[in-house]
Parts: structure tokens; C-alpha cells; sequence
């Protein structure tokens, strides 16, 4: 084995805040120039892994740390942030919330700026780095306003610039649509065969990062290392499903066909992976097993027409736009970052105001209702549900909109017990909200929502920042108050799989307005669309292509299958 | 989005192209003795001359209008206070007394709207220097110009990085009042006074935690870059002094040189006509 860059000897770590440790006893080595993947449910310890290698932990972040972390020969808890940050260059999960730099040059250049670098020097070396990255054309511009691909490629460059022996990405994927997070998992690999680097990527969207070759794949859970494979032999174990992981499309694919995955060889790719007889035995499943079934279509209720609208004169993001919406429909709105998907429903709520065009909702015309008119038929639930709490008590903050409408207390303590017990938080009602996890808070701005009985809900990215298991509860929550409350809802999202599964319809968003509004499974066998809209193909659809399968009809049928395997299981 | 309340506006006139540096010594030195002297010739000529210079630096009225608004409310303010607690301060200062109206403790003198009027200066002489230095200087040249001053580069960098958040914060407090609005609170013109400071009082908290939520990662994400680790840094956007630069430090240094000067004709800071 090549030379330990990075050694993990017993190492345990509780934070001061909990309780409980957070890393048990964990022991791991990785080589000189590896490239790692480091994967586990929320809350497994996988960020903790992730701190204690750039030396956050316990250096800026306290807690009991016992056993020892050995980085590039250094003892971590006798070195320090800085002196690791000579070696270790790290990503965060998201690059906007940590620029620093007014230009992007600066931005690049902080490192350096901080080790008192000569000028001179400073700008010939952003320059190297950023022609290596392919942003030299943005160096002038604020690093707010650049497109979601450079923005992470500027956070790259403002480590690599260090030239350090190793990167580390947290959630490198979890800012990005799927386009940019696809070709950024490709420049990490470009990064890691050009510059000879030791690679280690913390993620919980394994086949995401699986498109490009990983040396090894290590599962926390529960704060233990329960697996230190190889990306083959962890596919072919059953321990993903297990923790909470989500395992690649294409083999939940072969699954569905009855393939046994220990007869299956090349498993790391949708491109390699093959079966004896598998593509027989993929056509066979897909002739025997009944379409996915197309969802009634209700009667109108919210009617867009001829919008207009713009920030300022020179970009118009809506140019005559209409669109309906259906009573019943549980929509996907998908499309490019800055596209106007969030735009549109500020536009609903009367957030903002459009230039021209009408928007009627049950035949009433919205301009003429304030917003909080509207939100009594309209409800907006924001990404980040720290953004929207602003009572200590769950009781309090689900009952505010109603003691603001003079809602009778009577009536006011029955509708919020509703919510909450349709929410699930009944049992938490007298919680204060700082108790609760990011999901439950979610549920809360939910039920908050609810709460004044709107006939649509808007949720922008509602399953962001969460695992599979809590993505999972999320999504069948949602999905009841389609089906059995009536509820109209559209997500807003960039995340194909939730699309897939969960919607009915699936708008596309494009520069020109609507480029396509059709099923899911429809839109992403159109590769025109895919690629205006900054989509990406499903390895269902690599898979169907492959064995020359309709990938409309299997994709379908695929994510059917596994819809009816997991109501099973529960 | 929402309009800056003031910041940097990127311009290419001679007051932008100016180090940070300069600007806050020109800023810093005219505003002292601006405020030192009591005498309203010279006072008035730095107005005057600050105008020009907002010409000069193709400042917009609507940029400033919501500031320029506040302070004026408060200067009024200031200046009525004044009066109300001393109104025969500006007799007992200049040593003579020309009564116009009034008797009695309430007495309306030349020599006290004379005073009133050169602390009205001196307010009006600030706070335009102050905003052409914030609306000219780039904050990432703010920082380093407050480094050269030999302020500590971290508290700089503190400085410069709030001035550079203030647009994100506004644009977060108007989401979060949007939701808020949508939940039913009156945040808007129909709403009185102490409805809406209620309402505005229920945006805020969501602002501070999510605030300080970024806080927390950026300053990791500095440290992971090595901030703070040495007492010196260099500043990446650091412009070597230009022609340009000396003149303007030699001009204020010539405005302070004549602002001296003037305290030994007047025999004192006051200038006083009354004698």
C-alpha cells in the first residue's frame, strides 16, 4: 500500500452541545493520491469525519476528542486550522455562504492575501489557477454573481491555490442542479488525475458521485466506520438500503427484474454493469409488468395567462407565459438555476408584482387579493424553515397566521391540532421549536401553512440538505396531502429522482418560457430538454438505451415498482 | 431586489480610481477640522466643495435621498434639543447679545441662531464626505485602507465584510418580511406605526438566527483559509500610491494647514461678526 496521508487511530469525538459521541472508536487510513468517498445517512458523524480532517475539530468546534488523527504527518489535535490548511484544501457544502472576496479574484486570492504573499505573485497565480479552472473570463465579476457550476469551481480555485496534497469536498453536490453537479463530480476527477491529489468527497448522493471512478467507499452510520470497500463490493452488499442510503437507480432496475446482484459483474456503472442474459431478462420484465399507471386530471384551478415580468427592463425572465395548473396535480417546476422558478411563485403570492398578463386561482383574479388574501388560498413554504419561524413554541408559531386573521380561540386550538396531527407533530405540540431537527421544522412551517387551509401549496426544494430516510418521510408526507387531503401541490426542485417518484406532471422552465410540460418520466427521455434545462439523464434511461428499451414506459415502470416494494416494507 | 440603504457603487471617475486608502485620510483629516472650526466661511466652502465632488463622482440623488432624509430629521432634532437646553449658549460664546423675539428663558438671539447654524454646517459638512468615501471605495479597498491606518486588519476586515453583507441582509429581511406578510402580518402603508414596529419586530428574529447560522460558517471558512493566523496580510486589490493620490493628500493637508490658520485670525475656533 502506498504511503498514509491521512490516519484515523481510535478516534472518538462528542461534542460539548451533546450527549451522546458522535464518532465511535473509528480507525481508518487513507493512501497518498486515493480518492475517497465518504458516505452515511444525516447525523451519522460524516461532517464530524470531514471537520476532524481539516482540523475544525478540535480546533474551532469544541468537544472530548480521544485517539488520534494523523494528516500529512501531522498530529491534528497538536497542530492547527492553519497550519492543516497548508495541506488540506476544503470545499464547503455551499460556496455562497462562503465568499469572502468582493471579486472573484479576491475571493481566489485569500489564502495568499492571509499568508502576506507579494502582490505580484498573488495575481500570477490566481490567473494559473483560474485558467486551470476554467474561470478566468469571471475574475472581475462578484462571486454572487456567477453561475452555480463557477461558484464552486471559484471555492476550488481558492484552495487549490494553496496546492495542497489534499482536497475535501463536503457535499459538493447538494448546491447544484443536476447538470453542473454531474460535470463537478467529473472536474473533481479531473483534479485528482491532473494534480496528483488525495481526494475525499463527503456525500450522501452515492450514484451521483459514482459516475466517475472512486478508489474506495467508507459507510459511517451511527458514528461507527461499518464499511471500508470497494464502490463494487459496497453495491453488491445489501448494507445501502440498510442505513438509509440510496442505491443506485440502475441496479433497483435489476432488482425490480429479479437479477440477483452476486451474479452481476462491472456493478460500479450503468455502462459497464452486466448480468448473465440481462438484457432478456430486462425486456421480459418490462413487456410482463403493467405501465405506470397516468393520473385523472382534475378540473382547473389556477390559470396563468400571458405573464409578464422582469427585474429591470433589460432582463425580462417571463415574457407572455401561460400555464395551468389542475386541481389535484402534484407538480414538479423544474429548470436552470435563475430560470424564474422561484420568481414565479413570488409571483403568486404577490410577492412581486407582474408587468402584464392575469393570474386567476378558482376564478378569482389574484391581482385584486393582498398577500395575505392570498396566502389564505396559496401557500409558499420557503427552502430554509429558519427563515419562516419566528415563535419559540410549535403551538404558537402553526397558530400565528390564524390569531393574526382574529380566528376564534376555539376553533383557532381545533385547526391547529388538525395540522399538526396531519403533520405529525401532535405529539411534540408543547416542543419548543429549537428542540426539533431540520425536517421536523420543516413540518412545522408546513403546518403553519396548512393551518389557514389553502387549495395549493408551493414548497421551493423541499427535501434539500436531507437524507434519503428523512427525503423519504418527507416526500410520503406530501404525497398523503395530495391524495388524501386534496391538496394542490408544486415543488420546486432540482432533484430528478423526487420528480420521478412523486410527481404527477413536470414543468420545464426554460429562457423562452415553458419548454415542456409532460410526465416526468417523458421529460427525462428527452435529451433536447434535458440538456436546455440543465436536467440530467436517470441511469434508467442509460440503462433502457442500452438494451434498447422504450426508457419512458421502464423508467416508469422502475420507479412504480419501487414505489409499491416500499409501501411493502412499512 | 432592494435598493442599497448605501454602498459601494462601482464608477470609473478619478474619486473611484483613488486608493482607499487616500480617501479615508482625506475623509478622516477634512471631516476633524471641519468639525473643529467654528468658523462658517470655511466650513461653508468644504460644503461646497463636497458637492462639487459628488458631481464629480456621478453620485444619483436617489442614492443617498433615504440617508441624506434620516440625518436630516436628526440634526433638526439635535438642533432644537440644543436650543431648548442652552438658548443663550451663542451669547454667552460670542460675548455680545442682539436680541431678535423673546423674553424670558425662551429668548431668540442672532448670536444663538449664528451658533445653531455652524453646528447645522458641521453636520452637513460630514455626511457627505462620508458618503462619497463609502459610495467611491470598493469595501475590499475599505479593509485595506483601514489596515494601511495601522487598525488591526482583522477588525478591518470585520468592518468592510458587514459593509459588504448589508445588501444580502436586506434582501434576506425582505424574504422573511414576505413570509411574515403572507402569515398575515400588516407589514406594508395600510398598517400604523406600532403595528408595523411589532411586525418588523417578528422578522427579526429569524434574521439574527439564520445570520448568525452564516457567521458560523464563514468564519470557518476563514480560518480554513488561514485568516487570522499571522499579525500582517496583503491586500490582493492593493494600489500603489499615484500622482493622484499625493495631490489629494497634499490638498488636505493644505484645507487642515488653512483651517489652523484660521483658528490664529479668529483668535480661537469661533469666527465672530458680532465684534
Amino acid at each position: 500500500m502506498a504511503e498514509p496521508i491521512i490516519q484515523f487511530d481510535h478516534v472518538s469525538f462528542q461534542y460539548d452541545s451533546q450527549a451522546e459521541p458522535t464518532l465511535h472508536d473509528v480507525s481508518l487510513t487513507i493512501a497518498r493520491g486515493e480518492k475517497v468517498l465518504i458516505v452515511g445517512p444525516s447525523g451519522s458523524g460524516k461532517s464530524t469525519l470531514g471537520n476532524l480532517i481539516n482540523g475544525l475539530i478540535p480546533h474551532a468546534i469544541p468537544g472530548k476528542l480521544t485517539g488520534k488523527v494523523t494528516v500529512c504527518g501531522q498530529d491534528v489535535a497538536a497542530s492547527s486550522v492553519f497550519d492543516l490548511s497548508q495541506h488540506v484544501g476544503t470545499v464547503l457544502q455551499d460556496p455562497d455562504s462562503q465568499f469572502v472576496g468582493l471579486t472573484t479574484a479576491e475571493d481566489i486570492a485569500f489564502a495568499l492575501e492571509n499568508d502576506g504573499a507579494p502582490v505580484p505573485e498573488m495575481h500570477e497565480r490566481v490567473a494559473a489557477v483560474a485558467k486551470t479552472l476554467g474561470i478566468s473570463g469571471q475574475l472581475t465579476q462578484s462571486p454572487q454573481d456567477l453561475s452555480g457550476g463557477q461558484k464552486q469551481r471559484t471555492a476550488m480555485a481558492g484552495v487549490l491555490i494553496d496546492n495542497g496534497q489534499v482536497l475535501l469536498f463536503d457535499e459538493p453536490l447538494a448546491a447544484l442542479d443536476p447538470a453542473t453537479g454531474k460535470s463537478s463530480i467529473k472536474l473533481i476527477e479531473d483534479l485528482h488525475a491532473r494534480l496528483d491529489v488525495t481526494v475525499v468527497i463527503i456525500e450522501h448522493r452515492l450514484e451521483d458521485v459514482l459516475t466517475q471512478p472512486v478508489d474506495r467507499v467508507l459507510v459511517i452510520d451511527n458514528g461507527q466506520l461499518i464499511a471500508d470497500v470497494t464502490p463494487s463490493d459496497l453495491l453488491h452488499s445489501a448494507l445501502l438500503p440498510q442505513i438509509g442510503v440510496r442505491s443506485p437507480l440502475y441496479l433497483q432496475a435489476l432488482t425490480a427484474a429479479g437479477v440477483d446482484l452476486a451474479t452481476v459483474t462491472g456493478i460500479a456503472s450503468v455502462q459497464t454493469v452486466a448480468a448473465p442474459h440481462l438484457e432478456s431478462r430486462l425486456r421480459a420484465w418490462s413487456a410482463a409488468e403493467p405501465a405506470a399507471p397516468r393520473r385523472q386530471v382534475g378540473e382547473p384551478l389556477l390559470t396563468i395567462q400571458g405573464l409578464r415580468f422582469g427585474y429591470d427592463r433589460h432582463t425580462q425572465i417571463f415574457k407572455d407565459l401561460d400555464l395551468t395548473i389542475n386541481r389535484g396535480d402534484m407538480v414538479a417546476l423544474v429548470g436552470r438555476n435563475g430560470v424564474g422558478k422561484t420568481t414565479l411563485s413570488q409571483l403568486l403570492v404577490g410577492f412581486e408584482q407582474p408587468q402584464a398578463g392575469t393570474m386567476r386561482f378558482a376564478g378569482t383574479d389574484l391581482k385584486t387579493l393582498s398577500i395575505k388574501e392570498r396566502a389564505d388560498r396559496i401557500g409558499y413554504i420557503m427552502q430554509d424553515p429558519n427563515q419562516m419561524i419566528s415563535k419559540n413554541l410549535i403551538r404558537d408559531e402553526v397558530g400565528l397566521g390564524l390569531d393574526l386573521r382574529g380566528v376564534p380561540a376555539a376553533e383557532r386550538d381545533a385547526r391547529v391540532d388538525e395540522a399538526l396531527r396531519i403533520c405529525g407533530l401532535y405529539e411534540f405540540r408543547h416542543w419548543p421549536i429549537s428542540a426539533l431537527s431540520f425536517g421536523q421544522k420543516k413540518r412545522v412551517t408546513i403546518a403553519a401553512i396548512l393551518v389557514l387551509q389553502p387549495a395549493m401549496m408551493i414548497l421551493d426544494e423541499p427535501t434539500a440538505g436531507q437524507d434519503w430516510r428523512h427525503y423519504t418521510q418527507m416526500m410520503r408526507f406530501l404525497e398523503s396531502l395530495n391524495q388524501e387531503h386534496g391538496m394542490t401541490i408544486m415543488l420546486i426542485t432540482h432533484d430528478m429522482h423526487l420528480m420521478l417518484e412523486y410527481a404527477s406532471r413536470t414543468i420545464v422552465l426554460g429562457d423562452d418560457g415553458i419548454l415542456m410540460d409532460a410526465a416526468p418520466a417523458r421529460v427525462l427521455s428527452d435529451t433536447g430538454v434535458i440538456e436546455a434545462a440543465s436536467l440530467a439523464e436517470t441511469s434508467l434511461y442509460q440503462l433502457a438505451q442500452r438494451f434498447g428499451l422504450d426508457p419512458d414506459r421502464f423508467t416508469g415502470q422502475v420507479i412504480e415498482h419501487e414505489r409499491q416494494g416500499m409501501s411493502h416494507d412499512e | 431586489m432592494t435598493n442599497n440603504l448605501f454602498g459601494f457603487a462601482a464608477g470609473d471617475t478619478w474619486l473611484h480610481r483613488l486608493s482607499g486608502a487616500t480617501k479615508l485620510l482625506a475623509f478622516v483629516g477634512i471631516s476633524l477640522i471641519a468639525m473643529a472650526s467654528y468658523d462658517t466661511r470655511f466650513t461653508a466652502a468644504i460644503v461646497v466643495m463636497s458637492l462639487i465632488l459628488f458631481k464629480m463622482a456621478h453620485i444619483h440623488w436617489r442614492q443617498i435621498r433615504l440617508v441624506v432624509k434620516l440625518i436630516l430629521v436628526f440634526s433638526l432634532l439635535n438642533l432644537l434639543t440644543v436650543y431648548l437646553f442652552s438658548p443663550e449658549y451663542g451669547v454667552s460664546l460670542y460675548g455680545t447679545r442682539h436680541l431678535l423675539a423673546g423674553s424670558g428663558y425662551f429668548t431668540i438671539t442672532q448670536e444663538q441662531l449664528f451658533y445653531e447654524l455652524n453646528l447645522a454646517l458641521k453636520y452637513v459638512v460630514t455626511v457627505p464626505l462620508a458618503l462619497l468615501f463609502l459610495i467611491t471605495t470598493n469595501p475590499s479597498e475599505f479593509a485595506a485602507s483601514l489596515n494601511k491606518l495601522h487598525l488591526s486588519y482583522k477588525i478591518s476586515y470585520a468592518v468592510a465584510l458587514s459593509l459588504r453583507y448589508i445588501p444580502d441582509i436586506q434582501h434576506v429581511y425582505h424574504q422573511i418580511s414576505q413570509s411574515q406578510q403572507a402569515r398575515g402580518y400588516e407589514l406594508s402603508k395600510k398598517a400604523g406605526p406600532l403595528h408595523r414596529l411589532r411586525g418588523a419586530a417578528q422578522v427579526l428574529m429569524p434574521l439574527i438566527f439564520s445570520s448568525l447560522d452564516r457567521i458560523e460558517t464563514i468564519s470557518q471558512a476563514m480560518k480554513l483559509r488561514r485568516f487570522g493566523r499571522d499579525k500582517k496580510r496583503s491586500w490582493y486589490m492593493d494600489r500603489p500610491f499615484a500622482a493622484a493620490d499625493w495631490a489629494v493628500i497634499a490638498g488636505t493637508a493644505g484645507i487642515i494647514v488653512v483651517g489652523l490658520l484660521l483658528f490664529r485670525v479668529n483668535g480661537g475656533r469661533f469666527f465672530n461678526p458680532f465684534r
